[in-house]
Formats: C-alpha cells, structure tokens, sequence
C-alpha cells in the first residue's frame, strides 16, 4: 500500500460480524459525501474492474438507493440499499440486501452501521456489517473474486505482451 | 448435508476444541475432560466438525483420534483475507476520489 493511513479490518464469525475502520486524508464532510452522495459512491465502491452504478437514490430515512454491481462482461447485480437511520455528518446506517433487476429483495440482507468523526483535519470511519449468514458474505466474495480474478488474468497478458518485446 | 463451515465455527464451544486439537490428536474422552460439559454434547460437536471436514478421524487400536484438518482452516482464513483485499482496494480508489476533490476545490 503506499499510504499510512490506518486499516483495521476483523471478522467476528461468532457474532457474524465484520468490523471496518479506516482513516482519510479529508476532511469529514467531504468523506460524509463520498458515503452519502450517490454520484460520488459510484466512483469508488466497485473494486476494478468492477463498476457500480446507481439507478436512484433518496437519502433519507426510509428512503433508498437502487445500484448495481456490474462486472466486465456486463453482468449486473443490483442490490438495494434501505436508509434506516441518518445522523447528518455524525452516522447512518442502512439494510442491505441483493435484488433482481426489477427490485425485488432476496432476503435475508445485512444490516450496516457507519460512524464517522474527525481529528486534525483526517477522517475516521467505522463501518459494523451484521450478516445473518455468513454465507452470504460468501455469496458476495464470489461475485468479487470473479472480477478481480478477471483483472488479474488481463494483467498477466500484459505482462507476457510486454516481456516478448 | 452440506453444513456451513461459519456456523461450525460460531460455537464457542466447537472454537475451543478446535484450539485444543491444534497441536495434538485427541480422544473424545481427553477433549471432554477440559469441558464442563457432557461426553455426549462433546460428540455432537465432534460430529458437526467431522461434517465440515474441520476436524479428520484416525483409529489407533481401540481408540479414535480427532486432529484438525488445518488446510481447511486456512481456507477460511484466505476467505477473510479476500475480504478484506476488496475492502482495501476500494478504500484506495476512495483515497483518490477524496484527492481529485480536494485538488478541484483549490
């Protein structure tokens, strides 16, 4: 990595938990943002060379967004993200759960705790994830590791290409 | 049945025989010995973790020997660790995000 910044990452399997926490050279409204505003969350929550996209969002509580993880050869996986609480700057958190493409839960989904808090100009985050079954976040890993197994096989070819020059 | 290898390992006691079994194969008898509990629940546990092919049996005359299978073990621990590599990978693309905003704000 070549940052500093800090990363703590634990998965709790007895209390089906996963624990983030991560620091951010910003400024907390700016990462409140990037959390929060559709348009910015698109840009950075699908690992390469994944792309997320957001068909809307209302970010209040009880409101929603509707996305899609889509990988390179086009396959979407929409999910749907249900504001359930919002604290502005401070804390949201939300329900989780995957979807077809006409909106329809698969459930059960995970619930989603974010806290946020500033010192000397970074940004902590604290993320909690409470899956009902672990199983699920298997689910999800798949999905990923596809992508990311894509990427990695791209990055090969290159490299063969460029070492037979 | 296929069981959830997450839900073997959410008990704490089935935790603790895996500790115990890490460095050594045990009998039933010697794991139910440092529990408060009973030969049969012991078992029960013993069986779940046979099931999810955690723990492997071996017979040595008259009595059986559990030891952990740890390749399985390392399997959940690679599953945790790809977690968390697309945790770090998109926290990365955020840190960029945060810096091309940062820099259009100046």
């Amino acid at each position: 990595m070549s940052n500093n910044l800090l990363f703590d990452f634990t998965v709790d399997k007895a209390s089906k938990t996963v624990h983030i926490k991560r620091e951010f050279n910003a400024e907390l409204s700016l990462v409140w943002d990037a959390f929060t505003k559709a348009e910015l969350i698109d840009q950075w929550i699908a690992p390469k060379p994944m792309i997320a996209k957001t068909k809307y969002q209302d970010f209040k509580v009880g409101g929603k967004r509707f996305y899609a993880m889509v990988s390179p050869e086009g396959q979407e996986r929409w999910a749907i993200q249900e504001y359930t609480s919002i604290t502005p700057k401070t804390n949201f958190k939300m329900h989780n759960a995957f979807a077809d493409a006409a909106e329809n839960p698969e459930l059960p989904g995970s619930e989603w705790d974010h806290n946020f808090s500033e010192e000397n100009g970074t940004t902590i985050v604290n993320i909690t994830i409470y899956n009902e079954s672990l199983e699920r976040l298997e689910r999800i890993l798949d999905g990923f590791t596809q992508g990311m197994k894509m990427s990695l096989a791209n990055l090969e070819d290159l490299l063969a290409t460029l070492s037979k020059k | 049945m296929r069981r959830d290898i997450f839900q073997a390992i959410a008990d704490p006691t089935r935790r603790a025989i895996i500790i115990l079994i890490a460095s050594q194969a045990m009998t039933p008898n010697a794991i139910a010995d440092n529990f408060h509990t009973t030969r049969q629940s012991v078992s029960k546990h013993l069986r779940i973790l046979t099931e999810c092919e955690l723990v492997k049996q071996k017979q040595e005359g008259r009595e059986i020997y559990y030891s952990l299978e740890v390749e399985k073990m390392k399997e959940i621990d690679k599953w945790i660790e790809q977690f968390r590599k697309i945790w770090e990978t998109r926290f990365n693309q955020l840190d960029t995000v945060l810096a091309t905003i940062k820099k259009q704000k100046k």
